[in-house]
């Protein structure tokens, strides 16, 4: 059974159709890319899976439990880790800090939080930069930190919001290895949006594309970039 | 925590406990005063310094304590060690009422700021009114024998007071500290860094944020049952106005809001510095009005040009006790009871 489950959501802003009707599943275990020109409405759908807001219609389900209409907080503690576009690190304390306190979600113990808080930064290659303020981080430092924030709470499903943009192709390698030993060791199955075609190409078991806030396709990486809906959506209605 | 602040710790301690042997009347109520001030900024800073929440309408907690307590202790002879249960619970009632008011309705920042100072004034122009309890003409207890030391009803000399209110502010630092190393004090800070990533790590930050009001208030409704057997008269228009809240809040502004020590330090500063100015206008003979408003209010100026996270982390950076944790909030939850208790030390 799918882990995640839109089941034809939508959402409009004062009349503004950001998302229409788009119905995707994700199985547990699974890498999935959703792409998209920008105002496509791929951050709006991870809003309303997250709690952000509720969708005006459809359903979301989760682990076999229906999360929309949920707070933020409770899709949290039911197991959904997000990051977000604009990087929200808690700017006053450490980067330790930071990540103690997704940690303390599943352990009330600070101590036994901070050694989970620890092997995690060891992990996003954060190790080093524990006492630093997260307000002395760089912007490619962030987004790690961000990732492993939501990391700490332990969730079944992480969403990713373009972690890795602004990253040097050798740092987007790095955590595309990253996301790829989670997936394979922890079976932490992955929802992305990114514009980073080289993450998403070696992460993704499968891509969603949106336009207009419609899902225009779906399918492996190969399918989807010969997609010709797809290739006119990001070039224009000239292109082949 | 190392062994050299332990030791620093320990000698201020003991310096204060050894104060009364030494000092007059007038340095105790002053000390006394000092720590009054230190224990309320305290309770404050769990609200405002740790959770982010500003309230400028603490004056209410203090009132409410004040008279619950008073109006027992009057009318039924029963004691202040009793009445204090009843103060807290007054007090995080009413704190309870205003947290769901506003954090169910998401009114936060400025707006919270506003909410809990309408409390405060409606609450003061009510309590002029209800006779039960004095109305505008006041609420007054039998004033203390002096002499006789009675700690059963909260009376007695000025030492005793000295060292309940040693004892209160000490127990609170204690106890502030070790929220911040606990799961809530974390999830305070998150909420006051940003509340809408803390939301996203499964905080449930409606819960977290009502934890600080109620500590908050139940700690300032303490602070209430201390100024009504210490000053024997209650007065609506003074106990509640909103010039009582902003002295509460100077001293942890001015020492560092977000950290432990920093509401002891603001206290210790402000009330002293007042205090010589007004003798300083005695021995010249000058009496002018305000002096004391106005002598804050140029603190309050200096401290937010120069040090806008107050005296206490600019001072720790200088002695070398921030460990490279300088942080641009000046709340530093790992280190800051090694700090503090350094910074006690070197005051003493």
């Amino acid at each position: 059974m799918a882990l995640l489950q839109l089941k034809g959501i939508s959402k409009s802003f004062r009349g503004l159709r950001a998302v229409a009707d788009v119905s995707l599943s994700v199985e547990p275990g699974h890498m999935v890319a959703l792409i998209g020109p920008n105002g496509a409405g791929k951050t709006t759908c991870f809003n309303m899976i997250a709690g952000v807001f509720a969708p005006d219609g459809g359903e979301i389900v989760f682990a076999g439990r229906r999360i929309d209409g949920l707070r933020p907080d409770q899709v949290g503690a039911a197991g959904v880790g997000r990051t977000f576009q604009l990087v929200k690190p808690f700017s006053g304390l450490s980067v330790l800090e930071n990540v103690i306190v997704g940690a303390l979600h599943q352990s009330r113990n600070v101590a036994a939080a901070r050694s989970k808080a620890l092997s995690i930064l060891e992990r996003l290659g954060l190790a080093g930069q524990h006492d630093r303020p997260a307000s002395s981080l760089t912007l490619p430092d962030r987004k790690r930190l961000e990732v492993a924030r939501a990391l700490a709470t332990g969730p079944k499903l992480l969403l990713l919001d373009e972690v890795m943009a602004g990253l040097r192709p050798t740092e987007t390698d790095q955590m595309v290895s990253v996301f790829r030993r989670l997936n394979e060791e922890h079976g932490l199955t992955i929802v992305l949006i990114e514009h980073v075609m080289r993450a998403v190409m070696a992460l993704s078991r499968e891509i969603h594309v949106l336009d207009h806030g419609e899902l225009i396709a779906t399918g492996s990486p190969d399918e989807v970039v010969r997609n010709v809906a797809v290739i006119q959506c990001y070039l224009g209605q000239g292109a082949p | 925590m190392n062994r050299r602040a332990v030791v620093l710790l320990a000698l201020l301690l003991l310096a204060l406990v050894a104060l009364p042997a030494v000092a007059n009347n007038y340095v105790l109520s002053v000390a006394t005063l000092i720590l009054y001030f230190a224990f309320t900024g305290q309770a404050w800073n769990v609200m405002m310094g740790f959770a982010g929440q500003l309230s400028l309408g603490h004056s209410l907690y203090v009132g409410l304590g004040a008279y619950a307590s008073a109006a027992l202790f009057v009318h039924y002879g029963i004691g202040p060690w009793a009445g204090i249960w009843l103060a807290m619970m007054v007090c995080m009632a009413i704190g309870a009422a205003i947290g769901f008011l506003a954090f169910r309705f998401g009114i936060s920042g400025v707006y919270f700021a506003l909410l809990t100072i309408a409390f405060a004034e409606f609450t003061r122009i009510g309590f002029d009114h209800i006779d039960w309890l004095g109305g505008a003409g006041g609420l007054f207890l039998k004033v203390a024998q002096r002499e006789q030391m009675d700690l059963l009803n909260f009376r007695g000399p000025p030492a005793m007071y000295y060292y309940v209110m040693l004892a209160l502010t000490g127990g609170a630092l204690a106890f502030c500290s070790w929220l911040l190393r606990n799961r809530a004090g974390y999830y305070w800070q998150a909420i006051r860094e940003n509340e809408e990533a803390a939301q996203a790590l499964g905080i449930n930050t409606f819960r977290y944020k009502m934890l600080a009001v109620l500590v908050s208030s139940a700690m300032t409704a303490v602070s209430g049952v201390f100024f009504a057997f210490y000053y024997n008269n209650l007065f609506p228009e003074q106990i509640f106005h909103i010039s009582r809240s902003i002295e509460i809040i100077l001293g942890p502004i001015i020492g560092g809001i977000g950290t432990l020590f920093g509401p002891i330090l603001g206290a210790a500063v402000l009330t002293v510095l007042a205090d010589g100015i007004t003798e300083l206008m005695g021995v010249f003979g000058l009496d002018i009005p305000g002096i004391k408003q106005v002598f804050y209010g140029l603190c309050l100026l200096v401290v937010i040009m120069f040090l806008p996270n107050g005296i206490w982390p600019g001072l720790a950076r200088r002695l070398g006790l921030d460990r490279g944790e300088a942080r641009a909030a000046g709340a530093h939850p790992a280190s800051s009871p090694v700090d503090a208790r350094k910074d006690a030390g070197r005051m003493s």
